[in-house]
């Protein structure tokens, strides 16, 4: 595995008003590395994603990918570089099927003079469905099927499919099974393993220790806006991580800014 | 199935075949209604055995009842003109209540470039203009009238879109300012004599050419190109489409506007049909076209319908009102039955839907 670096955030800062939701987060995931960011309600993991996915504007800090500084202006943006993000709830259109969905907003099409009425090459968004559900291993019924009669685990595996089928180069997810039952949160974590054997950079952001402890090869905790904790999985356990997560600890190289 | 390990018990992911579409079942109706009618017929007394739709007296040389057929479809061919449009604003989980007086606005407006300058060698007596304003080219006119509903439409999807105004109420005043505008136009006197192009818009069945060709036309646009599939994922869900990068207002604009050039195009042909223009025209016409709609399987929370459904519901309605009359029953229980079927067609599908979930 190169060392490769393929998100960096240098001093990433987020105030609302008065309120210091996210503040000098340093941050580094390597190429095909997994990443974990855990922390109490509140504790800023969600602003961080807001600040990478260009969803927000930052107070203040900067964001390289791939070694290019990068400021994306709204979440289309970031997805153009690359980007795909799977939100808790899910950005999808119940009526339209599998391949529709994914490809919603940046359709294949012809005849593009047509402008607005340029025409869809259904065909070919359908082998890239195919193509991208066979690399995540996801297995729908029929994609062709409206996503209205999907189960929630199907649903998710749908909106994750979309990072194999656009060749996303950073997947994060935020909180992405807090609504699935066990089957599916199973069916789901099949998923992230199959992207880390694919050797694909992902932020997860999630509450289930299990799941982190399982999957993930580092972790960061949040507390009250900042990084308090950067943990190999191999060096720490379950205990451990709580007691960052709730203030009992603080790593060592983060001791000033608790 | 080979690898087990990410398995979800069994299913498969290589099939891509589309489901049973909804349009089969309004097709089915269809049948029904005819086949019932045609039942009425053999079995109603005062009837003597005639058939609905069959030619048994050998009138034509083919097997239909031809001229039943034609009325069948003429009759609702201008609405449905207008159900087009309708079905596409549905479909953002919008509504358009402002069609029926923008065909009497446009067919006032139209009608007055559309004018003969003499009528039987004497000045035309309805004359709106001056001379100058006579015997234009049919196309002036037409595109006067598009224009008119073009910008009709463009407010209507700037006060849902930008002004965040339900389509309701904004549509509703809509429906207001243009029977006004209708009324204003000539103070109320009808508009009339207009050039033997003009009239030629709704001659015969000119009206049903119109019709038919818009209709595939618009199920082109709706099935196959990006305007259609961002349509459908508007009303679906119109947060998804907005992070999907769709830029919802600009669309809801087109859809509204379009959708008047529809209803504007239908108060040309109604107005070219009867070869006269007046402020009352187009009554209830935006009612019809939304049940058209409803019939045709269209869910009023948006993301579901077609075009194909809204002629088929179009059909339905036409094949009602032309039996009721075939069994000789009078306006009022046509009336009665349309409700009721609209009604209907809502209760079975919301129950279809649920048995599906």
């Amino acid at each position: 595995m190169s060392d490769e670096i393929v998100l960096k955030t240098e001093d990433l800062t987020k105030h609302y008003g008065g309120v210091h939701a996210l503040e000098g987060a340093n941050f580094e995931l390597k190429k095909g590395e997994h990443i974990a960011v855990m922390g109490d309600n509140g504790a800023g993991k969600s602003t961080f994603v807001r600040q990478i996915t260009g969803v927000e504007q930052r107070t203040r800090g900067k964001i390289w990918l791939y070694d290019e500084e990068v400021s994306f202006a709204g979440p289309l943006d970031a997805r153009e570089a690359g980007i795909e993000t799977v939100f808790q709830t899910l950005a999808l259109a119940d009526d339209l099927d599998v391949p529709d969905n994914l490809f919603l907003g940046r359709e294949i099409t012809k005849l593009d003079w047509l402008g607005p009425f340029r025409f869809l090459d259904y065909k070919a968004m359908r082998a890239a469905t195919l193509e991208g559900l066979e690399k995540t291993a996801v297995k729908i019924p029929n994609i062709r099927n409206s996503i209205r009669n999907m189960s929630g685990g199907q649903r998710q595996c749908v909106a994750i499919a979309r990072t194999a089928t656009f060749h996303s180069r950073l997947t994060i997810m935020d909180e992405p099974t807090a609504a699935l039952g066990v089957q599916e949160t199973e069916q789901v974590e099949n998923i992230i393993r199959t992207l880390k054997d694919a050797g694909e950079p992902l932020i997860l952001v999630s509450h289930n220790m299990r799941q982190v402890m399982d999957l993930m090869d580092r972790i960061i905790v949040f507390r009250r806006g900042r990084i308090v904790a950067n943990l190999k999985k191999e060096e720490t356990d379950g205990q451990d991580i709580v007691a960052y997560i709730t203030g009992a600890k603080t790593g060592a190289e983060f001791g000033d800014v608790a | 199935m080979n690898d087990t390990s990410h398995g979800t018990g069994g299913l498969t992911f290589d099939q891509s075949k589309r489901s049973w579409p909804n349009e089969m079942n309004i097709l089915f109706a269809l049948i029904l209604i005819i086949v019932i009618f045609e039942i009425l017929g053999q079995v109603l007394p005062y009837m003597n055995g005639q058939s609905f739709l069959f030619d048994t007296r050998g009138r034509f040389d083919t097997i239909f009842n031809e001229a039943r057929l034609q009325i069948i479809i003429l009759q609702v061919a201008i609405i449905g003109i207008i159900a087009l449009g309708v079905t596409q604003v549905i479909i953002t989980a919008g509504i358009d209540l402002s069609s029926g007086p923008l065909v009497a606005a446009t067919a006032m407006i139209a009608m007055s470039f559309a004018q003969t300058e003499l009528v039987n060698g004497n000045p035309n007596p309805k004359a709106i203009f001056g001379v100058w304003a006579m015997d234009l080219p049919v196309l002036v006119p037409v595109v006067i009238g598009l224009l008119f509903g073009g910008m009709i439409g463009a407010i209507n999807g700037t006060f849902v879109a930008i002004f965040r105004i339900p389509p309701f109420i904004a549509t509703l005043g809509m429906f207001l300012i243009c029977r006004g505008i209708a009324l204003w136009w000539s103070a109320g006197r009808p508009v009339s004599f207009p050039t033997e192009g003009y009239k030629f818009i709704g001659s015969g069945m000119m009206p049903v050419v119109w019709f038919l060709s818009l209709a595939v036309l618009f199920h082109v646009i709706l099935r196959y190109t990006v305007y259609g599939k961002h349509t459908y994922a508007i009303g679906s869900n119109e947060e998804a489409a907005r992070m999907s990068g769709i830029n919802v207002k600009r669309h809801k604009i087109m859809v509204y506007t379009i959708a008047s050039m529809l209803a504007a195009f239908a108060g040309v042909v109604l107005s070219a049909k009867a070869s006269t223009a007046q402020a009352g025209m187009g009554e209830f016409y935006e009612l019809f076209a939304i049940a058209m709609a409803v019939i045709g399987g269209i869910s009023l929370t948006g993301g579901r319908g077609s075009i194909i459904g809204t002629v088929l519901g179009a059909m339905v309605l036409g094949v009602i009102r032309s039996g009721f009359t075939f069994v000789k029953l009078d306006g009022s229980y046509q009336l009665m039955a349309m409700g009721s079927i609209i009604i209907a067609a809502v209760i079975l599908d919301q129950y279809r839907q649920r048995n599906r979930a």
